[in-house]
């Protein structure tokens, strides 16, 4: 029965069950079926994927509602759960992240895209990827060994020191923290950001630079007034993907943040995502009530990494089909 | 020449070269991963760490051999249940298709490549583990297995259409149907870009630890067949380097060097020997 509307589509006159084995017997319709099978279970997988947070998180949605999002208590003897530390770490991580690797990351691009030679660019570019494939939990180890040391004895005594009448960098330094999140995955989206940016850069027709260094500008001129704002979609694209790699980030985050649901000013304050909890508790979750509250983390998680991806892809999208435009 | 000009002239100088700094900054943190990963997992890494089991703690020396194994037999289930489905499906959007389905399943394809790790994780424990109330290989690789569906498909899909339309006519002039042109014809010439994309997700599942901390979970000895839990290298390496013990430690090192080396490998391998003149799309 399934085989017909496509039997239909491809206009066979013939019609019935014996036809349709003929049809069949040649092998083009069931090979068109067979894939479409596989094609259309990405589809049905991606549909049941959502309907498991959704129904798997039914207890805590009903019991809490939307104060869900905005209650700070987290306590699993009590039966009170709350997302906002978890939403505030992800987002005050992520934030720290984005702070440092956009200005590097677009650094790094444009010296790829615009002054680097060919053969230079493409084996950096390279390196490049290699290290987007370095696994979280290997960032991760690096950062416990080498990062959390150097903060807690150097950097953030020095920070607050020097910048101790900030609210932000106020507090003993435990090296376990928001800051050390943040600067871990500085470094993991760092090449998300480096590798999209400089494909945007190169898309970028040769023409508007030359016609900018006609009239007289420096490279740096055209480089910054010219083809970075013809890219500037393309760009804001790839913050917009490293921000979903960043939220969704859970194994480098967890071992580093400090695992305190707790709300702070201060960057040095021990913190906590909502990738990190999930991770942390999901397996040890006892009662069904903690375990949907749980699930229902994961589906803001979904949601929030939903939204920016959508908007990252839309804006690489306009870019690339601008930039081909122009040939 | 003009102050001005000289101004101008001094900030392109200046931000230039400090474009070329965040360049070798990004490339310097991979040198200094290796470097340092090489340099401590290098001192810890011994023949018992393939061969032996982890021993109890408190007791010195032991191995992940275990884990090795774990992570190998999660990483084959994951591939039967992936690559099938991505590259069937690829076939399918790349030689068949019509205009909505097509659309819906790129849509979903992406969104799911977006999905992070560990709502994926989430995921097959909801499906797999909750059904047979306990942690498996199988629940693991179930939760790799969506994680590498979405590169396969696309890839398979890319690397399909950039097969010349000739090749396709030639064979269709000779007779063949069109699966037989497909099957002898089209997939052959795009299988080198296919194959490289299917090893490119492969190293990047391989590394990760999310998805199985609740599925395959982990274990201190063999985990024979595929219906219990398993031991396997990432989850090792969070277990080993959050934990208070030295020995832990540079066993967690040995585990990283080993992990990287293989992921990296693949990579490097995949990217230059497989993928001569064939660009790697990216996902």
């Amino acid at each position: 029965m399934a085989t017909a509307p496509i039997a239909v589509r491809h206009g066979h006159p013939s019609r019935g069950p014996r036809a349709l084995l003929q049809r069949l017997r040649s092998g083009d319709e069931a090979a068109h079926l067979i894939t479409a099978l596989f094609a259309g279970s990405v589809i049905l997988i991606t549909s049941l994927l959502v309907y498991e947070l959704w129904a798997n998180s039914v207890l805590s949605r009903h019991r809490f509602g939307w104060s869900f999002l905005f209650s700070r208590v987290w306590d699993p003897v009590f039966e009170q759960f709350g997302a906002l530390p978890f939403i505030y770490g992800t987002l005050v991580t992520s934030a720290v992240a984005l702070l440092i690797a956009v200005p590097v990351g677009l650094g790094a691009a444009i010296f790829l895209a615009e002054l680097a030679p060919p053969r230079l660019s493409d084996g950096l570019a390279f390196v490049i990827d290699l290290l987007a494939a370095v696994p979280s939990v290997i960032y991760g180890l690096m950062a416990i060994f080498t990062l959390v040391p150097l903060l807690r004895e150097r950097v953030e005594p020095g920070l607050g020191a020097l910048f101790g009448f900030l609210p932000l960098f106020q507090g003993p330094a435990y090296g376990v923290g928001f800051l050390a999140g943040g600067l871990v995955l500085a470094v993991m989206v760092l090449p998300f950001i480096i590798s999209v940016s400089r494909e945007m850069l190169l898309a970028v027709p040769g023409d508007q630079r030359e016609a900018a260094l006609a009239l007289g500008a420096t490279r740096w001129e055209a480089t910054w007034k010219v083809a970075v704002p013809f890219a500037r979609a393309g760009i804001l694209g790839s913050i917009f993907l490293a921000l979903a790699r960043a939220l969704g980030e859970t194994m480098a985050v967890t071992m580093v943040i400090g695992n305190n649901p707790q709300i702070s000013a201060s960057l040095f304050a021990p913190g906590y995502s909502i990738a990190a909890v999930i991770a942390n508790e999901f397996s040890e979750a006892t009662g069904d009530l903690y375990l949907h509250a749980l699930i229902e983390l994961g589906l803001v998680l979904f949601f929030l990494t939903f939204i920016l991806n959508g908007l990252a892809r839309l804006l690489i999208l306009l870019t690339t089909q601008r930039g081909t435009a122009h040939e | 020449m003009t102050y001005r000009l000289i101004w101008r002239k001094a900030v392109n100088a200046a931000m230039l070269g400090l474009s070329g700094l965040c360049a070798l900054a990004a490339v310097s943190v991979l040198l200094f991963i290796l470097g340092y990963l090489a340099w401590h997992g290098g001192r810890a890494l011994n023949w018992d760490f393939f061969t032996k089991l982890p021993k109890p703690v408190g007791e010195a020396g032991g191995g992940m051999a275990n884990a090795i194994v774990g992570s190998a037999k999660l990483l084959l289930l994951a591939s039967l249940i992936g690559v099938p489905i991505g590259f069937f499906g690829g076939v399918y959007l790349a030689e068949f298709g019509g205009r909505t389905f097509p659309f819906l399943v790129r849509y979903t394809t992406d969104l799911l490549n977006g999905v992070p790790s560990i709502v994926i994780g989430i995921f097959a424990y909801g499906i797999v583990v909750l059904r047979m109330r306990h942690f498996s290989t199988f629940a693991g690789a179930v939760a790799l297995g969506l994680m590498m569906v979405p590169a396969t498909l696309r890839s398979t899909e890319d690397f399909l259409r950039l097969v010349p339309r000739p090749l396709r006519e030639g064979a269709m002039a000779l007779g063949a149907s069109k699966w037989k042109t497909i099957a002898t014809v089209v997939i052959p010439a795009a299988y080198r870009g296919v194959l490289t994309a299917v090893l490119l997700a492969l190293a990047r599942v391989a590394g990760e630890t999310a998805p199985l901390l609740f599925t395959a979970f982990s274990n201190r000895f063999w985990s024979p067949g595929w219906n219990q839990p398993t031991a396997s290298l990432p989850v090792m390496i969070y277990t080993y380097a959050i934990a208070p013990y030295e020995d832990w430690h540079r066993q967690a090192w040995a585990a990283g060097l080993v992990l990287l080396g293989l992921v990296l490998a693949t990579n490097v391998i995949a990217r230059t020997v497989l993928s001569r003149r064939v660009s790697v799309p990216r996902t």
